[in-house]
């Protein structure tokens, strides 16, 4: 038996089926991936994603130690509340783990992988040296998440009935990639499923409350089939799938979050990755890229993309994630592919289907957003 | 829990298997598997006419998550195949041992047909 999250009772009296996911029992679906999944776009959805690792920073120094140590600027958080996605970069420019800083009012607080934990956690504590820096993981807390159109109005709601009118003010005002801090809860306007909504932090002995205040409020719970379906709908990466350490962030739609200015400013992995900025402009290096396939089947991670070049040569790129997408009702995939294609074909169980290549990105806010 | 008809037989391989009055086969996927495999949304389907050997795999069935071999579990010729499962896939989801058929064999060696086991067998196989 794997680790459990406080939510585990819960997940159980709803049905859910569970799976080892990085060593946790967690719940891959409840009723049907389908059905969870239209929830979130239609209505709103909870997630218990608890088993993600939470580290707060604090010292004097956590500012510019994370500055060094995140791809991402830190100092570009004006104030407590806001937040960035930012990827952890090794020596040579790999993607040690992707993930979401937010400022606190004391501190740093990082959002990591489950699947990376370990090295996560050995890396930062390996790289503090000298700076005044204090890492906490922080276990005692569960994350919610509730996503979908109908989300913050729910949230606002049970803030209100909880006898929180100032926090539930503040997720109504909430700008995407801002929190608001109190007592042990953070509320951030963050999520993976390209719909509006929040991810609430909170301490894990009032989380089994809050999960049974949104299900009676109608949120229906969400497995993570769905959670995988919505955030590849939305183009989102999965670390380990779209990029691992071996794959440059430029190759893994991530330039914006990486901070090149100001100059001044160094970081691990910054002279590897200003390296691949100038092969990404020469070309040599690979792209992510969306894949849409209106033929009938459904593109999986690992196929080969045959794509054709300017020049009329061909070279092979590779899907990193697929699926059938649920809004769309066919198939699509992020794939990592050459610079300068100008056609792709898929290779599903020996034969060459034809798909259109989109910006990574399939779905917002319930709608189709490529052409 | 699944449901294991009794009056069918059973390939290890999730296959269920029903011998009509005029001696074809009518074959489709358990209960079990289409629990395994969620919500089914495309079925490239045996083609009509097409002569199979036992184990050898004649249609896919992909769900949102993942994709499965059908494999045929006795030898003989495809003589139909279920086409409104074409456009309603997850009908194979809401009823697998009736309207969610696949397809109809015309076995060539219907001794084959003991070697695939009773609903208890393949019931203990699966828990």
């Amino acid at each position: 038996m794997g680790q459990k999250t406080a939510l585990y009772d819960r997940h159980c009296t709803a049905g859910a089926r569970l799976v080892d996911f990085g060593g946790w029992d967690m719940p891959i679906q409840y009723t049907s991936l389908i059905e969870e999944h239209n929830a979130v776009r239609q209505h709103a959805g909870v997630f218990d994603v608890s088993h993600m690792t939470i580290v707060d920073v604090t010292g004097d120094d956590a500012e510019p130690w994370l500055r060094w140590m995140l791809a991402n600027d830190v100092a570009r958080l004006g104030q407590p509340g806001q937040a960035l996605y930012t990827a952890m970069l090794n020596d040579t420019g790999g993607v040690i783990d992707d993930l979401i800083v937010y400022r606190l009012r004391n501190g740093y607080r990082l959002v990591v992988n489950c699947a990376t934990r370990e090295k996560d956690l050995a890396w930062l504590q390996g790289h503090i040296e000298s700076h005044q820096a204090t890492l906490t993981e922080r276990p005692e807390l569960a994350i919610l998440a509730v996503q979908g159109p109908k989300a913050l109005k729910i949230v606002d709601d049970i803030l209100r009935s909880r006898g929180e009118p100032e926090l539930a003010d503040a997720v109504q005002s909430l700008k995407p990639f801002t929190a608001a801090e109190n007592d042990q809860w953070l509320v951030a306007r963050t999520g993976y499923t390209g719909e509006n909504g929040v991810e609430i932090i909170l301490p894990e002995s009032q989380a089994p409350e809050l999960w049974d205040a949104l299900l009676e409020a109608g949120v229906r719970p969400i497995g993570l089939g769905a959670r995988d379906t919505l955030r590849l709908e939305a183009g989102m990466n999965l670390y380990g799938h779209e990029m691992d350490e071996s794959v440059s962030p430029l190759s893994a739609n991530m330039g914006w979050t990486i901070a090149l200015k100001p100059e001044d400013r160094d970081f691990v992995g910054r002279s590897a990755v200003a390296l691949h900025a100038d092969q990404l402009t020469d070309g040599s290096l690979p792209v992510l890229a969306g894949l849409v396939m209106t033929e009938r089947g459904v593109l999986r991670e690992g196929m080969r993309v045959v794509c054709t070049l300017e020049d009329g040569s061909t070279a092979d790129g590779i899907t990193t994630s697929g699926t059938f997408s649920p809004t769309l009702k066919h198939a699509i995939a992020l794939a990592r592919i050459p610079t300068g294609t100008t056609q792709c074909a898929v290779e599903i169980r020996g034969k060459l289907l034809p798909v259109r290549t989109v910006k990574p990105g399939f779905v917002r806010h319930g709608k189709q957003i490529f052409d | 829990m699944s449901d294991f008809p009794d009056e069918l037989k059973y390939a290890a391989t999730h296959e269920w298997v029903r011998v009509e009055e005029d001696g074809s086969v009518t074959i489709g996927i358990s209960d079990h598997a289409q629990e395994l495999l969620g919500d089914i949304v495309f079925i490239e389907l045996p083609e009509e006419g097409a002569t199979v050997s036992a184990k050898d795999e004649m249609s896919v069935v992909e769900s949102v998550k993942a994709a499965s071999d059908i494999y045929a579990p006795i030898s003989g010729e495809v003589i139909a195949v279920n086409e409104d499962l074409t456009d309603a896939p997850e009908t194979v989801n809401a009823d697998p041992y009736g309207e969610g058929w696949i397809c109809r064999i015309l076995p060539s060696n219907p001794a084959e047909l003991e070697e695939l086991l009773d609903a208890n067998t393949y019931a203990g196989m699966c828990e």
